[in-house]
């Protein structure tokens, strides 16, 4: 461990730790463009230059690695002077259009030119100019503006896994570009716009329509994926703006994914702002009352056997238990959190959840996919895996089809016959997985929705135990969701009561007509042709599949709008935030199910949020505010069966739209326009 | 120097190396380490280069990528540093003019001044024959025989206007100029003829050739 000293003060690092960090570490503000900590150190702009005793010249401290006896100095005329000098090259050929620039107020080079710059300029020749790129839909490329740190070309190289962007010709003439034309088709690329220290890469989306100071900023979690990454969604006024990671180690570092940042227009069209009544065979606009009172009438004295609840995959842990509640007092026992129409074990939590933890997957050293992409299913949870591919060691097979994923795998077919191969241990991958310290695999939530799903979920906890995947401190059983409600409605277990019916069931009964009334929370994928004549409440926030085939719409809030519990595919229960009210009438989805309880005569027992969040926490304890996921017990699940032979299928045609919102987001109709190269058909559905 | 947005629309649509050059890129990949081809770039380029004419196209790039297991985009980023890969079409004759401090001293406008009045085009240009191309370079490492002129892989030294236009002459008559100085001096002897050891050794004292070189 060498000790070196900084600015007087002595301080023992790691070795391998750069001057750079030890600076951080102690609190030194160190300027920089080009260093980033999760990137490779490129060591290009010079910015970061700090005095070393008996150097003759100033050291980049990012690439200068501590050792014993070292001394700095970060604050003397040298380095300062070096400082003006560098930021006077860097701005050489920057254009000072900062009034006109979407990066202005909250620019690196901005600050930094404020903090270690002259006060002007001396240059008076004529400053270079790019010609402008296309880098598609999401991505504003303004390359004049571009300071050559490669932070971009490192991210889309380390990080997204894509080798698109590259630095061509040299000196004055390098400009940081595709090859030849090329758009940056990555599900991470709006990362881009967060490493760029200057405004060449900017949001496109968000281009011009708002700046950082006219922002409030709401911490919250983002619901499109089961990962659960952690945002901020900025508003102003009523108006989400944009959204922007917020770090969680554990969960999306400091990344989100395309779909997480670039859907939030979707927020804003398609929305439910009333409720709506069906009269003679349309769907009219009503009052609350009106509303209430129609569910109020069809319910009176129908069975509450003949009653069902559908939760759909958006929705929060808050408004599911008030509806599970509210069937329950309705005597109902047909509920499904499962609109997909998976059937599996999940009695077991250890049986659904993603054990090994997505920070965990950086000491795996051997993963299964089953029957999952996690590229488009979970962008953050691929990137995970990149990154320990990246540090080598790493065997990853495949069982499904063909991936283009960011990292070298095996196939090893394509269908349940190879699953049922590797739980016999025959398969020569078991062997592999059987040889490695930390193995895992991965199930696909797609695999659990096939008819023959339980009997895969059985066949995969097979696989982990021929294959030693559990073991006293590692658990390598894990299934990839796809809804950021599923793992809390399981958890609550908002699922066939006793004698009740599941997804299927419900859809079944709703033909044949045993069931008269279908509560659908947010449930949009399902096959709405399926309800047969059933009377079909529809409780959400955009008018999407769901609402199309209401007798009565409630106007819900979408996630920014509400506080609301999610539970991610680990199992880590998190907290979202209000960021704007609920757009016109609508409100808050649990206060909705409050005040139909009440016009139904079993008035739920909670009129607070934090009343509500009792009774979840008394559902389940797991609710009560721990942040990190619990580990499962590792327990018998899954039920027996034959494994069918179909192969397995990917659970979404495209990444982009997946969901009432993303489906409403004109930014993902030209992402689709632009990365995805035949759309046939659907675009993007479960099942 | 080529950027993206100058890649020509005249690319073709298609390259491979001939039979003869996959013998020769077999025996430079084979150079290098299983896991470190990427080194083989640039001879792999040079090689591509030879074969199309003088000029490297996308398809070409992309072949060697291929042939590399490289990202496209890094042997672009390769391709494009160096100037020496041509980006775009050349004549058959790529005059290379060397016009940087010493030969721009000993000259070199003229020689550039002599091509533009023998073949009509500046910096940068082909005739519209495609015989000639002429671009400005920087320095040649040949200053001690400025000015100097790169053209094809051969140098042509000690040039003058006169001296410049003869040599194109040449080329457009077909016929291959004497490379090395064009005033007949050897290699990179003094200019006014040989001013050190001027007399044969006397073979009873072989020291003095050796103290008296150097006045």
């Amino acid at each position: 461990m060498p000790k070196l000293t900084i600015d007087g003060t002595e301080i023992e690092v790691e070795a391998g730790t750069s001057v750079l960090q030890a600076c951080e570490q102690l609190g030194i503000e160190v300027p920089r463009f080009c260093y980033h900590e999760r990137l490779s150190v490129a060591a290009n702009c010079r910015m970061c230059l700090v005095e070393m005793e008996r150097s003759p010249k100033p050291i980049a401290s990012c690439s200068m690695p501590c050792a014993d006896g070292m001394v700095i100095r970060t604050n003397t005329e040298q380095v300062q002077r070096a400082r003006k000098g560098v930021m006077e090259l860097i701005l050489i050929n920057h254009p000072l259009d900062c009034p006109i620039c979407d990066q202005g107020g909250e620019c690196d080079l901005q600050d930094q030119a404020v903090a270690y710059g002259f006060d002007r300029s001396r240059y008076t020749e004529e400053k270079r100019s790019v010609n402008d790129k296309d880098f598609g839909p999401l991505i504003n490329a303004e390359m004049t503006r571009c300071i050559h740190c490669t932070r971009c070309i490192r991210f889309c190289e380390e990080i997204a896994g894509v080798s698109v962007l590259g630095a061509v010709g040299r000196g004055t003439h390098t400009e940081v570009t595709t090859y030849v034309g090329r758009t940056i088709d990555s599900e991470l690329s709006g990362n881009l716009a967060d490493v760029c220290p200057v405004g060449a890469l900017t949001s496109k989306p968000y281009r011009f329509t708002a700046r950082p100071w006219e922002l409030r900023k709401t911490e919250t979690i983002d619901v499109l994926d089961a990962v659960g990454s952690n945002i901020r969604v900025d508003t102003r006024g009523g108006e989400v703006m944009r959204v922007l990671p917020r770090l969680n180690e554990d969960v999306n570092e400091e990344w989100i994914s395309d779909k997480t940042r670039f859907a939030c227009d979707g927020l804003k069209r398609q929305r439910l702002d009333r409720p709506y009544v069906r009269r003679d065979g349309r769907l009219q606009p009503a009052s609350w009352d009106e509303a209430l009172a129609a569910v109020a009438t069809r319910l009176a004295g129908v069975a509450g056997t003949r009653i069902a609840g559908l939760a759909g995959d958006l929705v929060d842990a808050e408004a599911m238990v008030a509806l599970k509640d509210l069937l329950q007092a309705l005597g109902s026992p047909n509920m499904d959190c499962r609109q997909d129409g998976a059937r599996f074990d999940a009695l077991e939590r250890v049986g659904y959840l993603f054990n090994t933890t997505i920070a965990g997957i950086e000491q795996a050293d051997a993963i299964l996919l089953i029957g999952t992409n996690p590229r488009i299913e979970a962008p953050l949870v691929n990137a995970r895996i990149r990154k320990r591919y990246r540090e080598g060691g790493l065997k990853v097979g495949v069982i499904g089809p063909q991936l283009e994923l960011t990292y070298s795998y095996d196939h090893l077919g394509s269908g349940p016959e190879v699953l049922t191969a590797l739980a016999e241990g025959t398969h020569p991958f078991a062997a592999v997985l059987k040889a490695a310290n930390r193995p895992m695999l991965i199930l696909g939530a797609g695999v659990l929705a096939r008819d023959d799903g339980p009997a895969l979920q059985a066949a995969a906890r097979q696989v982990a135990v021929t294959a030693n995947l559990v073991r006293a401190d590692w658990n390598g059983f894990n299934v990839l969701h796809l809804a950021a409600a599923r793992v809390g409605g399981l958890d609550l277990g908002f699922l066939p009561q006793a004698g009740g019916r599941d997804t299927r069931g419900i859809l079944e009964g709703a033909q044949a007509g045993e069931i008269e009334v279908v509560y659908l929370l947010g449930a949009d994928e399902i096959d709405a042709s399926r309800l047969g004549s059933a009377f079909v409440i529809y409780q959400g926030h955009h008018g999407d599949r769901g609402a199309h085939r209401a007798d009565v719409v409630l106007p819900g809030a979408a996630y920014t709008e509400k506080n609301g519990t999610y539970v991610n595919t680990e199992g880590r229960v998190q907290r979202g935030r209000m960021a704007v009210f609920p757009v016109g009438e609508a409100r808050e989805d649990w206060k909705i199910l409050r005040a139909l309880s009440e016009r139904l005569g079993h008035r739920l027992p909670y009129d607070s949020l934090a009343q509500v969040r009792d009774r979840l926490a008394a559902v389940n304890p797991l609710f009560a505010g721990a942040e990190n996921p619990a580990s499962a017990l590792w327990r018998p699940f899954g039920q027996s069966g034959v494994p069918g032979s179909e192969p397995f299928q990917p659970p979404f045609d495209t990444f982009y739209m997946t969901d009432p919102i993303s489906r409403a987001s004109l930014t993902m109709a030209k992402c689709i326009d632009a990365f995805v190269p035949s759309r046939e058909g659907k675009t993007g559905t479960h099942g | 120097m080529s950027t993206p947005a100058a890649v020509a629309a005249h690319q073709p649509d298609s390259f491979a190396f001939t039979p003869d050059n996959v013998a020769v890129a077999e025996k430079i990949l084979a150079r290098y380490p299983v896991d470190k081809r990427a080194s083989a770039v640039l001879p792999l380029l040079h090689l591509a280069q030879r074969q199309n004419a003088n000029w490297l196209p996308k398809v070409a790039m992309d072949h060697v990528a291929g042939l590399l297991g490289m990202a496209p985009i890094r042997v672009y980023e390769v391709a494009t540093f160096y100037t020496m890969f041509n980006k775009e079409p050349v004549g058959k004759h790529l005059v290379q003019v060397c016009t940087t401090t010493p030969c721009w001293l000993r000259g070199s406008d003229e020689v550039l001044g002599a091509c533009k009045r023998r073949l009509g085009i500046g910096p940068g240009e082909t005739t519209p024959d495609g015989q000639f191309t002429v671009v400005e370079i920087e320095c040649a490492g040949a200053c001690v025989n400025a000015p100097v002129v790169a053209i094809g892989e051969d140098y042509y030294e000690d040039l003058d206007g006169p001296a410049m236009v003869a040599l194109l002459d040449q080329l457009a008559r077909g016929e291959t100029p004497t490379p090395g100085s064009q005033t007949g001096r050897r290699g990179s002897c003094p200019a006014t003829g040989p001013t050190t050891l001027t007399n044969p050794p006397s073979p009873s004292a072989p020291a003095d050739a050796a103290t008296g070189a150097d006045d």
